[in-house]
Order: structure tokens, then sequence, then C-alpha cells
């Protein structure tokens, strides 16, 4: 049986860490990009390292990126079982539809 | 072709004769109202059609969101008109970067279904292609609905806090 509520708050560090658009924007680009280093993160941003790190260890607290080591860098990639690279833009583009057709039905509802 | 990832499919119950539907979504006009467009002609099946982004007309909060993209050129080709039944484009999703040519990028196809059902008219909407698609753009489409998961992330966290 579903227990929407359980669901909700397993899920819910997850959202928390997602509902902020710095972090959002981070997890898009490793989205795209792979396994990146905070230096690259950071260029052509107005924000500090140390902040695109704190932002980092909020997701990676969340399960949504990890770490790796490579030589002396540290770079970051996402959390293949918790963020599907393809199914995460999707759901986006999917977001938008049902936001589309909501107009749709206030229009020919009225 | 993983049909997980390569394609969409929403269905919402209008309250409405299907002729209204139907009315809503091939008048190039009325489609752009609650869209958020404005087409340069009207559809004419197997024509490609130009347009610009124009905030919604409909909500309010949407239309914040969509003013930044105000003006954005974009174009799309009506593959199928079939009156009362279906409807058919091809478009570039999130092609809302004024400084990208997206000419030479596949397009998706977008198709409404219209359903009688007991209260209205049932409307089933499929988007497909997504797999053809470059990886940064689905990354693009993902960072372009910010505003959404920010306000998804509101509502749940109000959800939250009252259970």
């Amino acid at each position: 049986m579903r227990k929407p509520r359980s669901t909700i708050a397993v899920h819910a560090p997850v959202f928390a860490a997602l509902g902020d658009p710095t972090r959002l924007r981070l997890v898009a680009v490793l989205c795209a990009r792979g396994a990146l280093s905070t230096a690259q993160l950071t260029a052509g941003t107005a924000i500090t390292r140390q902040a695109v790190t704190k932002h980092l260890e909020v997701l990676a607290d969340a399960g949504l990126v990890r770490d790796v080591r490579q030589g002396r860098e540290r770079l970051w990639e996402l959390e293949p079982s918790r963020i599907d690279e393809a199914r995460c833009a999707l759901d986006a583009i999917s977001q938008q539809w049902d936001q589309a057709l909501a107009r749709l039905k206030q229009v020919v509802e009225r | 072709m993983d049909t997980r990832t390569d394609r969409i499919e929403k269905q919402v119950l209008l309250k409405a004769p299907r002729e209204r539907v139907w009315r809503a979504l091939s008048e190039a006009d009325q489609f752009g109202t609650w869209f958020g467009v404005r087409f340069d002609g009207p559809f004419i099946e197997g024509e490609r059609l130009t347009g610009k982004i124009v905030p919604t007309r409909v909500d309010a909060e949407v239309a914040a969101m969509q003013t930044p993209y105000e003006g954005t050129p974009f174009e799309w080709i009506v593959e199928r008109i079939a009156p009362m039944q279906r409807l058919a484009f091809r478009w570039h999703p999130f092609g809302i970067d004024k400084t990208i040519d997206y000419s030479h990028e596949p397009m998706t196809l977008i198709v409404f279904e219209l359903h009688d059902a007991p209260e209205g008219t049932l409307l089933i909407v499929t988007e497909s292609g997504f797999d053809k698609l470059p990886p940064e753009r689905r990354a693009k489409a993902f960072a372009a609905n910010e505003g959404g998961w920010t306000h998804q992330m509101e509502l749940i966290r109000k959800y939250l806090a009252l259970h």
C-alpha cells in the first residue's frame, strides 16, 4: 500500500535541496557536463567559490551529488541513483505542460 | 529508444464541449492566449509557422515568468490537422535563447488528441522525440523550469508543515 506522507517525508531533503535557484542550476550543469571542479562550476557566475562549495555540500547531504578525487582535484558529479539525468529534464518539461494545460482548462471552462 | 525518457504524456479532463476545446487548440489566436505565444498566421497543415513568445493572459504568475522571454521568436511545423480529433506540431522545445540557432537540431512532436468524456472532453497530449535532443538542451530545459520547481518545493514545504 502506498503511504504518500512517508514518501514525501523521504524525498523532502531532496526537494529542499533543489528549492534554490543556484543549487538547481548546479544540478542542471552537472546534468549536462558530467564531473566538474568547483572552479569550473563557479566560472561565469557572480557567486564566490566558497558559496558554490556550500551549495554543493547541501546537495551532497541530500544525496544528489558526490565528490570524487582526481589527483589533487576535487570533482563533483551527480549521484546517479537519485537523479536520472534524462528523466530530470523530462520532468521539468512535463511540469510546463501541466501548467499550460491548466491555463487551457481555465480558458475553455470559462 | 526509451519510452521513459523519450516521451511525455498528459491527460486532462476539460469540462467544455469538444467543439470549444477544438477551437482553443486549432485557432492560432486562441492557442496563443493560453500558451503564451503570438503566431504570425493561422495553422495550415504541412506549413512552417513563425511566432513570438508573449506572456500568457490567463495566469499572472506564469506571465511574470514568461516576461523575460517576451519577443523571443520561434517556429514550428503544423504536421496534421484532423478537425475535432487530432492536431500535431513539431517544435524545438525550450528554444528560448535568442543567441542560439536551433534550426539544425531535431524537433519534438506534439500531438493533441480529443476524446468524448462523460462530463466534457478528454484531451491527451504527447510530446516525443526527446532522446534525439543533445544532452545540453535537456539541461537547459531543466534549468528553464526552475521557477516552476521552486514553486513546487514551496507547496511541498507547506504540506510538510501541516502534516
